[in-house]
């Protein structure tokens, strides 16, 4: 398969070194968050240098300062990023407050379809408003919220007939929410090798996004809706539902029982680094940490297990990561910025950007027949990529997020009042920011 | 007497320039030189401070420039002053203002004392004591994540030690009865050398001659210090309480780096608080009528602990 995508590579770098042989050579910068990916994408994007003749330049944000500095860039108007590859939440306000260029007339001219790509990153990372052809970014990196396990650990003997005994199931992937915190509470405080550790590690960050992106994927199993889905932004009864109740007393049982002591402001860092260092049997991550793992010598190479975000109640869904790539309005650059895009969508790229570490969303990538086993973790990065949801994507989506991240953190790390309080606190704020909105 | 060099110099003024100064009283040359500042000062401090105190009359968010701004008069105030949450950052802040100063003052001052007495390697112990202020708040408030951390950190290691608690039974920076103790004690480390040294500034200035006449009047060690070095050393006992206090007033970068305002809302003090209203939530408008009330508070305080400090010089 390799090879003949570096054939096809090869063409498609040909084609554009002929389509850019025309334009003048620009330097291009790309704003993204600093992370393993981005990593990928500067080696990627040599063969686009080499081809078009223009210069890239990167500016990577650490993911905890990413939404404040790259929206304060935008929101000045500032002419730093030619390309911006923002988060999925932003595309409202990027649409709406004019800071991306509609790519409609772009596609079309350039026969690029949003129909080539998984559904749910073009709806979660393109579209605005939702579900209307309206697109602003090209889906450039598929993700989402799952898990990793220590299959090493799982498969030993003594531990499964002790957890056997136990909970008179076999020691797996879990089934269900509740079977993942039976394994979480099995494993708490459990010496192996020596070595104290604990259940799972979770995500409960306060300061930007992560408990929000952790708590949802015990929320959306549960039956919460973010409104009702006949009336848009009626919210009553259906943000805080016995069901949406239920799935945050879940989440704060599986932090109380079976999370590592301290991990109260612990986020995709943070769980990497205790996974990584043999303190948890699971950990919540975005599957983007996935390439890392496999790699890595203390815990890749067979010693991990993947595994999609488990049922609950009210079905199986899971949070939505990743990211669009959309061309600024103030940028000056914008024509070269658009050569980018369409040299990021062609198919051979995209193989490429899998190969690299990357999450391609190009269906020709993820529905070719040897992907699923290219990769241990593809497979569940397929099931994962079937089942997604994500937070909205209004243009206050600053607003009603931090309303979320106070509201649950509270509750869930502080132990603050009762969980149908904090989601009827949710309400409360939600709704305030609607009418402030004009949306209600 | 003339001096050569301004003479020498004052011939090499352009002779067109030389009338023209010529012509100009001493008041407007000085107002000359004073401009640049004074314009600087103006588009520096005075121009924000007062677009932001028209803002915070405004609904004005900085993130949605085409919508339409509208005066909102005194609403953004009153939904601040009566909000419980903004009450609990000041509570916090409060318990965090207080317990620092409390404890960087008496630390402070007992080591300045202690440093002040000649003895051997006292050079090496006062550099050794001033370290943790030479760090950077970010360095800091990251290093003491690791000191609490429940299984691997030095703090609960001692702690257990002492006590022979388990250590990954308490988490200092995760528990909501501890954490506004964790950065109260993270700060303490990194200014109390601060503190002390300002002490030991007073402390030094204290000429050797008045304890020379108390000894001679037979005064106790005791009763020299509380009518010696305590009422000579206030004034700087004083000084060094209002650097701490308007520091940790508008304290941000350790606490964030820390805990980053949390368990819960127990360590948000208004600094962060704000920040997130700002560059967060966007809303301008409301965050701008925020900072108005903690400059308010701010210079209010500081203003009338200023006389009091003037006061006890005087005496």
């Amino acid at each position: 398969m390799r090879s003949k995508l570096f054939t096809t590579a090869s063409a498609g770098a040909l084609l554009a070194v002929t389509v850019a042989s025309t334009a003048q050579a620009e330097d291009l910068t790309l704003c993204w968050a600093a992370w393993d990916p981005a990593n990928a994408l500067i080696e990627l994007s040599k063969d686009f240098e080499a081809a078009s003749g223009h210069n890239m330049s990167f500016e990577f944000v650490p993911w905890p300062n990413f939404a404040d500095r790259m929206l304060n860039e935008l929101n000045s108007g500032g002419q730093l990023c030619d390309l911006m590859i923002g988060d999925s939440q932003w595309i409202g306000g990027g649409a709406e407050n004019g800071h991306y260029v509609k790519l409609n007339d772009f596609f079309d001219a350039n026969n690029i379809t949003m129909d080539d790509f998984i559904p749910a990153t073009v709806t979660g990372y393109a579209e605005w408003p939702k579900n209307t052809p309206n697109y602003y970014a090209l889906p450039a990196f598929g993700d989402v919220v799952g898990w990793t396990y220590r299959k090493d650990w799982f498969e030993r003997p003594e531990l499964q007939a002790e957890f056997k005994e136990k909970y008179g199931r076999d020691l797996g992937v879990p089934a269900s929410l509740e079977e993942l915190k039976d394994i979480a509470e099995f494993f708490q405080g459990r010496d192996i090798d020596g070595t104290t550790v604990y259940g799972a590690a979770i995500y409960t960050e306060r300061g930007s996004e992560g408990i929000t992106m952790g708590v949802t994927n015990a929320l959306y199993n549960y039956g919460f809706l973010y409104e009702n889905p006949e009336k848009p932004y009626d919210l009553e009864g259906f943000v805080n539902s016995d069901g949406a109740v239920a799935g945050l007393e879940y989440y704060k049982a599986l932090y109380d029982v079976g999370t590592p002591p301290g991990s109260s402001n612990w986020y995709m860092g943070e769980n990497i680094d205790a996974y990584r260092s043999g303190q948890v049997a699971m950990q919540m991550n975005f599957a983007f940490i996935w390439p890392g793992v496999e790699a890595d010598e203390n815990v890749g190479g067979g010693k991990s297990g993947y595994f999609p975000n488990p049922a609950g109640p009210a079905g199986q869904f899971a949070q939505l990561g990743g990211q669009g790539i959309s061309v600024v309005s103030y940028s000056e650059k914008q024509d070269a910025a658009l050569e980018y895009i369409q040299w990021f969508a062609q198919p051979e790229i995209q193989a490429k950007w899998w190969e690299l570490g990357g999450y391609s969303a190009l269906k020709a990538v993820v529905e070719d027949p040897d992907f699923a086993t290219s990769q241990p973790y593809a497979q569940t990065f397929l099931d994962s990529m079937a089942i997604v949801k994500d937070f909205w994507a209004e243009p206050a989506y600053a607003d009603l997020l931090l309303s979320m991240q106070e509201r649950v953190h509270n509750y869930v790390v502080a132990g603050d009042g009762t969980a149908k309080e904090a989601l009827d606190g949710l309400v409360r704020d939600w709704t305030e920011i609607f009418e402030d909105e004009g949306k209600l | 007497m003339t001096n050569p060099a301004i003479e020498g110099a004052a011939k090499k003024t352009p002779d067109g320039l030389a009338r023209r100064i010529r012509g100009l009283s001493d008041r407007t040359i000085a107002w000359i030189f004073v401009a640049p500042t004074i314009f600087l000062l103006l588009a520096v401090n005075i121009f924000p401070l007062i677009w932001t105190i028209r803002l915070s009359f405004t609904d004005f968010r900085v993130n949605r420039p085409n919508n339409e701004v509208e005066w909102v008069g005194l609403r953004n105030y009153q939904r601040i002053l009566s909000d419980p949450d903004i009450w609990a950052t000041m509570q916090a802040t409060a318990h965090f203002l207080i317990w620092t100063i409390i404890l960087q003052v008496l630390i402070g001052f007992t080591l300045a004392f202690l440093i002040n007495k000649k003895f051997k390697g006292n050079d090496l112990w006062t550099t050794i004591i001033v370290f943790p202020m030479m760090l950077s708040p970010a360095v800091v408030g990251n290093f003491w994540t690791f000191l609490y951390q429940p299984q691997i950190g030095l703090f609960n290691y001692a702690i257990a030690f002492f006590t022979g608690a388990d250590p990954a039974s308490f988490s200092m920076i995760g528990d909501v009865n501890l954490a506004p103790w964790a950065i109260v004690i993270a700060d303490t480390w990194m200014w109390t050398p601060f503190v002390m040294l300002i002490c030991l500034a007073g402390l030094r200035s204290i000429p050797d001659s008045i304890y020379e006449a108390a000894e001679c009047d037979r005064a106790s060690k005791w009763r020299q210090f509380w009518t010696i070095t305590i009422p000579m050393a206030l004034p700087f006992l004083m000084l060094a309480v209002l650097f701490r206090g308007i520091e940790n007033f508008k304290m941000f970068d350790l606490v964030v780096q820390l805990t980053g305002g949390g368990p819960g809302n127990t360590t948000t003090l208004t600094s962060i608080d704000l920040k997130r209203e700002a560059f967060e939530r966007w809303r301008t408008g409301y965050s701008s009528a925020y900072a108005v009330i903690l400059f308010v508070t701010v210079f209010g305080l500081a203003s009338i602990y200023v006389k009091a400090l003037n006061k006890v010089k005087e005496r």
